[in-house]
């Protein structure tokens, strides 16, 4: 199963010193995370103050300044994983730097194509 | 049926199959008569029932792995394995299907339903009459658990030694729980709550099968014998709560007790006791006491020491705090409960209310102690606490 990890901190004041510990960091669970062959993709998104939200209602698109939700710690980025069950899904979950500082949430990601064969709507999706 | 969900990895299927297999036993067993194992016939049935099932679906590479796997645990059987193998495969499952339901990944409700209803012997409807729950309510949380299990990935695995403590932690909370739920009810639908209780016992007896080794598996079955070895005397005739120091000692079950004791000792020589174990030693140094002021309540102290150092919460200090009153005096106990209190750890908690009035009534400051067991009879939600704390609070008045 693929699950995505997503990674959400409270942003912090940082010495450049601390941006090179917490880079390094990162790196390093992606490279254990390569080398273990679970890694299936990511990306790390700039502060939430850079967001921008959008809604059409009526036809008319409503942009506003700010993120879905106001909160003290913020969706950051996330990684997107390989794993045989939940509970190796949380092993590697536990081992990304945010998870010590901020929660990681793991979602396991749906599967088209086996609903598609199975001839069924995939249960349970979030989108809608 | 734990077999039969390893097998197809699915607890739906699973089910469907184990109930076309009853339905087949009622058009069967009439007109053949019932077979000489019944219950290998039923898990027979219900295997086959789960092939059928899986061949009729469509997306058959999905599956294909399943059914592999169940026809060759099918040849299995007619080769013949022996009795003690196909026990240990039994156990086995079961192991798996209780760490699978309590896994930390369920909302902790989600757990305690699942237990009861997967490897207890309680159909919905009683499960949710125990809880106090619409019959939809908690269909709706079983049918939502079993969701999460499959579309999250929720393993069927024991987990490996290093997972092992803190997921073990977990099924015993739930099995506690269960019990508490069962234990604490004395109103509304007493019989059905208490049965609860019985069910808990009887999970707890099935980790200690399971587990022979695990000390905090031994600590909590002996935990629960001897705290419902006082459940009859617990209450009187009339429903009200009767204090441990007030109950007839010759009303509590004489043979819970020599069972509870019995397996605190198997506990104690595994190595260094925990939360259960502490908790089982502390209600067996009440087992062991002929009468209340035979207590030994300096070991009780000294019990609740350790527990603090190895589950210490304010909770467990107001319990240690009632066992000091015991041993060097209510003055001293104040001291601690009234440090409690100023923390705010126990807003809210009627017991530090009442036990905070206990003691200021022991030390004659009568109408601070009636203040206190008004506030703890306000915050009760139990009907016959509350009225034992009315109680006490007009006999103060007096």
């Amino acid at each position: 199963m693929r699950y995505a990890l997503l990674i959400y901190v409270e942003p912090w004041e940082t010495t450049p010193e601390q941006d090179t510990q917490v880079m390094e960091a990162y790196n390093q669970f992606g490279r254990d995370a390569m080398a273990a062959d679970v890694m299936r993709g990511g990306e790390a998104l700039h502060e939430a103050k850079t967001a921008t939200s959008v809604r059409v209602r009526d036809g008319k698109v409503l942009v506003t300044d700010g993120p879905f939700a106001e909160t003290k710690e913020e969706f950051g980025g996330f990684y997107l994983v390989e794993a045989p069950n939940l509970d190796e899904a949380i092993k590697w979950a536990a081992k990304i730097p945010g998870a010590a500082r901020g929660t990681v949430e793991v979602r396991p990601v749906v599967d088209f194509d086996a609903a598609v064969e199975a001839g069924e709507a995939p249960a349970g999706i979030a989108a809608g | 049926m734990a077999g039969l969900i390893r097998a197809v990895g699915d607890f739906d299927l699973a089910e469907e199959s184990v109930q076309d297999a009853f339905v087949a036993a009622l058009e069967h067993w009439p007109r053949a008569g019932v077979p000489p194992n019944p219950g290998a016939w039923i898990a027979t049935t219900a295997r086959r029932k789960a092939i059928d099932r899986l061949r009729r679906a469509k997306n058959l590479e999905r599956k294909a792995d399943a059914l592999a796997q169940l026809s060759a645990t099918d040849s299995d059987d007619s080769a013949g394995g022996t009795h003690m193998a196909a026990g240990y495969a039994i156990e086995d499952d079961r192991l798996r299907l209780i760490f699978t339901c309590c896994h930390p990944a369920l909302a902790l409700d989600a757990q305690v339903a699942l237990t009861l209803r997967m490897l207890g012997g309680l159909r919905t409807p009683e499960i949710a009459r125990a809880f106090l729950l619409p019959e939809a309510t908690l269909a709706q949380r079983l049918v939502r658990a079993k969701k999460k299990i499959r579309d999250a990935g929720i393993p069927y695995v024991v987990p490996p030694s290093e997972q092992l403590p803190e997921r073990l932690d977990a099924v015993l909370h739930v099995v506690y729980l269960i019990f508490n739920e069962g234990y604490s009810a004395t109103s509304g639908a007493t019989i059905v709550r208490r049965e609860l209780a019985s069910e808990a016992i009887r999970l707890a007896r099935v980790l200690v099968l399971l587990m022979p080794d695990e000390a905090e598996a031994l600590g909590l079955l002996a935990l629960l014998l001897l705290q419902d070895s006082r459940r009859d005397a617990r209450q009187s005739a009339s429903g009200e709560l009767v204090l441990l120091a007030d109950q007839d000692r010759s009303r509590w079950d004489a043979a819970r007790i020599a069972e509870g004791l019995a397996t605190l000792d198997r506990a104690a020589h595994l190595g260094a006791p925990g939360r259960y174990q502490l908790q089982a030693a502390i209600a067996a140094v009440h087992a062991e006491a002929d009468a209340a002021d035979a207590t030994d309540w300096a070991r009780i102290v000294l019990l609740y020491d350790r527990l603090m150092a190895v589950a210490g919460s304010p909770v467990v200090a107001l319990n240690r705090a009632v066992a000091v009153s015991m041993a060097s005096g209510p003055a001293q106990a104040l001291a601690i409960v009234d440090g409690l209190a100023t923390s705010g750890d126990l807003d809210g908690y009627y017991l530090l209310h009442s036990t905070r009035g206990e003691l200021l009534r022991r030390l004659g400051r009568r109408a601070e102690a009636a203040d206190e067991y008004g506030t703890a009879a306000a915050l009760a939600s139990n009907a016959a606490e509350r009225q034992f704390l009315e109680l006490r609070r007009a006999q103060l008045m007096d």
